[in-house]
């Protein structure tokens, strides 16, 4: 008998034994990942089952009950909610004034924050790099600082001018736009500033001015950019509450944060029917992501890792 | 950098002349053009900036040193209100608390996170369901908590959780006393009975082998008693060397002064656990009622007893948490208002930071991945053909590698705690507002609600832009260097 014949089998054991604890190993971290995400989908499934849960039910029992039963889940909350229809303040007109804020807001930063970073870029005007960095600077700005001084200049503005923007949707998105600019100039600005400067003269050479420079090359070069941008701004608008409370002032019509904010405030412990507006103002910022993933996690990446 | 020639290189070399013709070859024109040109893309923004935020920061500033309306001057007032008003001393602890606990907490998470994507086949599945929390508003993930953390087991699932789990270590007794409602188990003695140790009821006398004791008592709910499948009291007969006797109801709906007798209309206690008492304290058998009250001890020997009535029938087990409450984890006691102020961490605090957690450990993990991700493969290979574990390698040639990336999280997450504002106003409830507020939130208070402090609210900002320049100086020197 030679001596591989006894050698082996143990080889195979061996190698038998690692595949299993191997395996073994796989599997546990498999389930302990299984287990984090279940507690990371929890919160919004919760939130979903307490707006699908009638009234009578949310003193008996938890409800992740419904979980069991999804049969006692109904449609009742919203159509209280909605009910209501487009009466100032109410969930439907809310919805409508967060999209008024929150798409002109969007749309300014991105194009004053492109054409800012392309004079900021490929401008041949001297102190370029330090007003960069002051800009960088004002990203981090707490907005506290200017929210007093923007009121009472709008009340100048207003006695000036007959027009206040205190109070109204104009007032907010002005104040949005100052604050999602510096984010924005920055982000176009690394963007371009990776485009090679030898495009960019060739185009001069050719005899193109800036704007068609900007609308020919950068432009389109840096879409996607501007797309991170856009996206990141939308929900930074969209979830904004401290600017839409403070400067929308006694308006009747609000944001659907500050309605939301009000329900939590005054109906303290009605869950059910809180939570209904709740999954109404996250709707649109969760179809914007799921629509725009990619882009949203370049945004926050470019924001965060030069 | 490298020279790329890709398509818009070709796309411009494709029309090169239609683009229009060179200026009538003026050279300084053109060039004042290019300037002015580029620099007039930069007008709105540079307007823009200048009038709603580096001008309201000077006006600030400016605005800390004067009155509630910004008219008259009063000097450093504001500062010194801020530094003597307990309240406002409180929105300086908790934003201690935030930046100390909360930047390691999500940055080691994201970590731990970014580790066990790359290990599974179904990554994207699992990164988008810890990053998807960021997309909600701080109003909906507040209200979402709120719910979790909610007092009552039937609401949040927090204390459903421990109430399971805490009714296997300690029931509930079949007849809870709600000591907080201002009950005691005391109270429930009526004839035969007087309190004992710890919440237990015993014999006002001894028995020994052969006695019936009969023990009343009041004040039992017709509820529990129902639901425990009461029947009419009955004594039970005299056993030779046992002790046996009844537990009842002592009150006859029909005869309600009558005490101390047992009844026709009287129901007897079952259910209860009983245990026999020697005279030195040790315990010589336990038992447990009948639907009539009736027990019996058998063959308890020698000896003069009590009969006890134990303090786990009368136990209302676990009844919820308050965790969005202000009792503080730090014992504060005895201390005046201002070091409490500065002292406590209210529980508040904590159930806030997992939110909080919730919402942000997917950008974490997110840009940790990506730093993960960009890591030198060739490094890693090395440290592994020189026989490194992964543990090793892990210490020593992944994090030194990732460390710029973690303190790119680590100041994120600080910038965004120092200006933490919205998670507070929706999700600590109006009791706990006051011990969970912060300086950005105080500052709103302060400045927009009630009267409104126009001169004390700035002065919080400034202190607010003061602690945030560390921050901005650290962005600052990573962008330039």
């Amino acid at each position: 008998m030679s001596a591989s014949s006894v050698v082996a089998p143990r080889l195979v054991g061996g190698i038998r034994s690692v595949v299993h604890s191997f395996r073994r190993a796989r599997l546990l971290l498999n389930v302990l990942v299984a287990l984090i995400a279940i507690f990371w989908l929890m919160p919004s499934v919760s939130l979903a089952i307490f707006s699908l849960r009638p009234e009578a039910l949310f003193q008996q029992s938890g409800w992740w009950n419904a979980l069991l039963k999804p049969s006692e889940l109904t449609l009742e909350n919203y159509q209280v909610l909605l009910s209501e229809g487009l009466v100032a303040g109410g969930p439907l007109d809310s919805l409508i004034t967060s999209f008024e804020i929150t798409v002109p807001s969007t749309i300014l930063v991105t194009v004053i924050a492109s054409l800012a970073a392309y004079s900021l870029v490929f401008g041949r005007w001297r102190g370029r790099g330090s007003l960069f960095l002051v800009i960088v600077g004002l990203m981090v700005v707490p907005i506290q600082v200017a929210l007093i001084p923007v009121v009472q200049l709008y009340r100048e503005f207003g006695s000036l001018t007959g027009f206040n923007p205190f109070g109204t949707v104009t007032g907010v998105v002005i104040f949005h736009v100052a604050f999602g600019l510096p984010f924005g100039i920055f982000l176009m600005h690394n963007f371009y500033a990776a485009i090679p400067k030898e495009l960019l003269e060739a185009g001069r050479i050719d005899g193109a001015d800036d704007w068609q420079l900007f609308r020919r090359l950068a432009l389109p070069l840096g879409l996607p950019a501007a797309a991170s941008l856009s996206i990141f701004q939308f929900i930074w608008v969209w979830n904004d509450l401290l600017i839409a409370l403070v400067f929308l002032g006694g308006n009747r019509h609000v944001t659907l944060t500050i309605f939301l904010f009000d329900q939590i405030r005054y109906l303290a412990a009605n869950y059910w029917i809180i939570s209904t507006g709740g999954m109404v103002s996250i709707f649109v910022p969760l179809i914007v992501f799921f629509t725009f993933q990619r882009y949203f996690v370049r945004g926050i990446l470019a924001g965060a890792v030069k | 950098m490298a020279r790329r020639t890709g398509s818009p290189l070709t796309f411009l070399s494709a029309r090169p002349r239609r683009t229009r013709a060179v200026d009538g070859g003026n050279g300084l024109g053109r060039g004042w053009r290019i300037h002015l040109g580029s620099f007039a893309f930069l007008a709105p923004g540079l307007v823009w900036l200048l009038t709603i935020a580096v001008y309201p920061l000077v006006a600030t500033i400016r605005n800390s040193f004067y009155d509630s309306t910004s008219t008259n001057y009063v000097g450093i007032t504001n500062y010194r209100a801020v530094f003597s008003t307990a309240s406002i001393l409180v929105t300086f602890r908790n934003n201690v608390i935030w930046v100390l606990v909360f930047p390691f907490l999500v940055t080691f998470v994201g970590l731990g996170y970014a580790v066990l994507a790359e290990r599974i086949r179904w990554s994207t599945a699992f990164k988008t369901v810890v990053f998807m929390p960021i997309v909600f508003s701080a109003t909906a993930s507040g209200l979402v908590w709120r719910t979790i953390f909610d007092l009552d087991p039937h609401v949040g699932i927090v204390n459903a959780t421990i109430q399971t789990a805490s009714s296997w270590v300690d029931p509930p007794g079949l007849y809870p006393i709600d000591t907080s409602a201002g009950q005691s188990v005391a109270a429930l003695a009526s004839t035969g009975v007087v309190a004992g140790p710890s919440d237990s009821l015993q014999t006002a006398s001894t028995v020994q082998a052969g006695d019936v004791a009969e023990l009343g008592l009041t004040g039992m709910r017709p509820a529990a008693l129902q639901l425990a499948g009461a029947e009419k009291a009955v004594v039970p007969d005299p056993f030779l060397g046992s002790v046996s006797g009844l537990v009842w109801r002592d009150f006859s709906p029909s005869n309600p002064s009558a005490k101390g007798q047992v009844l026709a209309d009287e129901d007897g206690i079952p259910g209860l656990r009983l245990s026999l008492i020697r005279s030195d304290g040790s315990i010589a058998g336990s038992t447990t009622t009948d639907k009539h009250g009736g027990f019996r001890f058998d063959r308890v020997g020698g000896g003069r007893f009590r009969v006890q009535i134990d303090a786990r029938n009368f136990g209302s087990g676990f009844t919820g948490i308050f965790w969005l409450g202000t009792r503080s984890l730090t014992p504060t006691n005895g201390l005046n208002q201002t070091a409490q102020a500065i002292l406590s961490v209210p529980l508040v605090d904590l159930s806030m930071i997992v939110a909080y957690l919730w919402i942000w450990a997917g950008f974490a993990m997110v840009v940790i991945g990506a730093g993960l991700a960009a890591l030198d493969r060739e490094v890693l290979e090395a440290a592994r053909i020189d026989g490194a574990s992964e543990w090793q390698m892990f210490r020593r040639v992944t994090m030194p590698m990732l460390s710029p990336v973690l303190v790119v999280v680590l100041m994120t997450m600080l910038i965004s705690v120092l200006k933490i504002f919205d998670i507070i106003l929706n999700m600590a409830p109006g009791s706990s507002q006051e011990d969970a507020n912060t300086l950005a939130l105080g500052m709103y208070n302060y400045g927009f609600t009630g009267l409104g402090d126009w001169g004390l609210a700035s002065a919080i900002a400034v202190i607010l832009l003061i602690l945030v320049i560390p921050a901005m100086a650290f962005n600052l020197r990573r962008i330039r260097g």
